[in-house]
């Protein structure tokens, strides 16, 4: 039976524990940053040398950690793609703009544990040898940007920001921005665009891959809360202790925001692909399961974005058989695996993974409607 | 009347601009602030702050009518967002709505911000506000208040007629 494993909330909602630093510190908190700068350079077997921050931009990647704010991409690709050589500051953004209808899963992580965020962010900077970043918050998270703003004093303070980060020769700051209420600033080049006191008009790509002429012009990362909270356990555990977390290519946890017609919605980590969107839906430990009486009309899998599933539905799945030979086979609805790999191969998408259920009471005409007034109102 | 920033807001002002390596990045922080003090951004107060930046007025115009939180006439002391996107919709967001409205003497088929005529109370449908599993969701002011119900919408009227 599927459980919840919770790695990235594992203190979020333990009675006592608080957003500030003394808690978080409590929790062996920082450590992950101190073990990052205390990484040793490596050689390789052809004889090349890997720096510190190499080491780590590869450990990232070995990972198989995958973007949790939507397209599920390699973060560590991601990071490879930055140009490095063009002698421009390298900036990260930390994408918490998080409008995706049915998400709300980056919320838990800067209400709960802000420290969390910011120390996954400092090792990244440093990682990426990048001097100055932002957190783009959603403008209607007044009380996140005001906590992100306490916990990020806090890290000034203890000298994890700043000139010579913990004596390492290290600067960096990390600042707040707040965005106004418009859903295209969660792509990355229209969050770009407003960042830089702009419409939030998304860029067309090429030429404007953010990481070579991103914000103002220059090499720039945008990663999601979530998926910056991961380099920390990354640091913590190791690629490949890391990598047992999941499913193949498919690795590490995943935090599900569930709502609509469930018994118990909220969010739930799983490790990605242990659970299938049946046990999401169903388990007591998860969503209880619909209301009495009511049967399944529908799941939006991953977000308003992702293609709606029909109840009943069955779908081919590539699965490597018995003889190691690719075949496909038939899964029905609620026995896909919760990833990225398998909704992607049943026609859709796991996106922000935000599962909206609908039942046999509603209008599937009226719920798409809803939708489509959302789009209409945010383009 | 003069529009005029009060010193401690203008330090804060001030502040915020140095976070960016390029001013006109501090727009949006900008209104923000300005929003928050005056409670809407007037065209004198745009005009202020394309100065501060050393940008043309256009250039900040552009910015509060497109992005949604930003307001260019004030709006009731008690602001009230209702969420309308699916999830809150599916627990009764549109109902809840038209409580707000009824009971506000407000038109429950008219579209967009209304706002009472003694000023004291704004209601509007906005766009998800990301915290789904609670649905019914409602910000109040800067607030957010979840699972509402009937009752609770009538706590978040009394407290707001007493403002």
């Amino acid at each position: 039976m599927a459980s919840e494993f919770r790695l990235i909330l594992k203190h979020a909602d333990q009675p006592g524990y608080t957003p500030d630093m003394e808690c978080y510190m409590r929790h062996g908190g920082y450590e992950q940053l101190k073990k990052a700068f205390a990484t040793p350079a490596r050689d390789l077997a052809d004889g090349k040398k890997q720096s510190p921050q190499e080491v780590v931009r590869d450990e990232v990647l070995k990972s198989g950690l995958r973007g949790r704010g939507g397209a599920g991409f390699s973060a560590g690709l991601k990071w490879s793609f930055v140009d490095r050589k063009s002698g421009k500051p390298i900036y990260l953004i930390c994408n918490a703009d998080e409008s995706e209808p049915g998400t709300f899963k980056d919320r838990q992580i800067i209400h709960k544990d802000p420290h969390q965020l910011i120390e996954g962010m400092i090792i990244s900077c440093w990682a990426n040898d990048v001097k100055l970043a932002y957190i783009y918050i959603r403008g209607e998270m007044p009380h996140g940007a005001k906590l992100l703003n306490k916990a990020l004093a806090e890290a000034r303070a203890k000298n994890f920001l700043g000139k010579n980060i913990l004596g390492t020769g290290y600067d960096l700051e990390i600042h707040v921005h707040r965005g106004a209420g418009a859903y295209i600033c969660g792509e990355e080049t229209g969050l770009i665009e407003s960042l830089e006191g702009k419409r939030a008009y998304p860029r067309i790509k090429p030429p404007y891959f953010p990481a070579v002429l991103g914000l103002y012009m220059c090499p720039t990362i945008v990663n999601n809360v979530e998926t910056l909270c991961h380099v920390k356990h990354i640091v913590a555990m190791g690629a490949s202790e890391y990598a047992k977390l999941g499913t193949p290519n498919n690795t590490g946890t995943r935090i599900v925001s569930l709502s609509g017609d469930v018994k118990r919605p909220g969010y739930y980590e799983i490790e990605v692909g242990k659970a299938t969107l049946g046990e999401i839906i169903n388990d007591p430990a998860f969503g209880g399961g619909l209301r009495d009486g009511r049967k399944l009309k529908a799941i939006i899998p991953g977000g308003s974005s992702s293609k709606v599933l029909k109840a009943g539905e069955v779908f081919k799945l590539k699965r490597k058989g018995a003889d190691g030979q690719m075949t496909a086979v038939d899964v029905p609805l609620l026995d896909l695996p919760y990833d990225f790999d398998s909704l992607q191969q049943a026609g859709t998408m796991s996106g922000s993974s935000a599962i909206i259920v609908i039942d046999d009471s509603r209008d599937i005409v009226d719920c798409l409607a809803n939708l489509s007034e959302f789009y209409a109102h945010e383009s | 009347m003069t529009f005029s920033v009060p010193a401690i807001l203008e330090a804060e002002i001030d502040e915020l601009i140095t976070h960016y390596p390029v001013k006109r990045s501090a727009s949006l922080m900008l209104l923000h602030a300005i929003q928050e003090h005056f409670g809407h951004v007037s065209r004198e107060a745009i005009e202020w702050v394309a100065l501060k930046l050393g940008l043309q007025p256009i250039n900040i115009y552009e910015l509060v009518t497109f992005y949604p939180m930003f307001r260019q006439e004030p709006l009731g002391k008690t602001h009230i967002k209702v969420c309308r996107t699916l999830s809150c919709a599916l627990a009764g967001s549109g109902v809840l709505r038209d409580h707000f409205c009824k009971k506000l003497g407000l038109d429950s088929h008219k579209h967009g911000a209304q706002t009472t005529p003694d000023g004291k109370f704004t209601v509007e449908f906005v766009e998800c506000l990301a915290d789904c599993g609670n649905a019914p969701v409602v910000m109040v002011n800067e607030d957010l208040a979840t699972k509402v119900t009937a009752s609770q919408a009538d706590q978040i009227m009394s407290k707001g007629r007493a403002n």
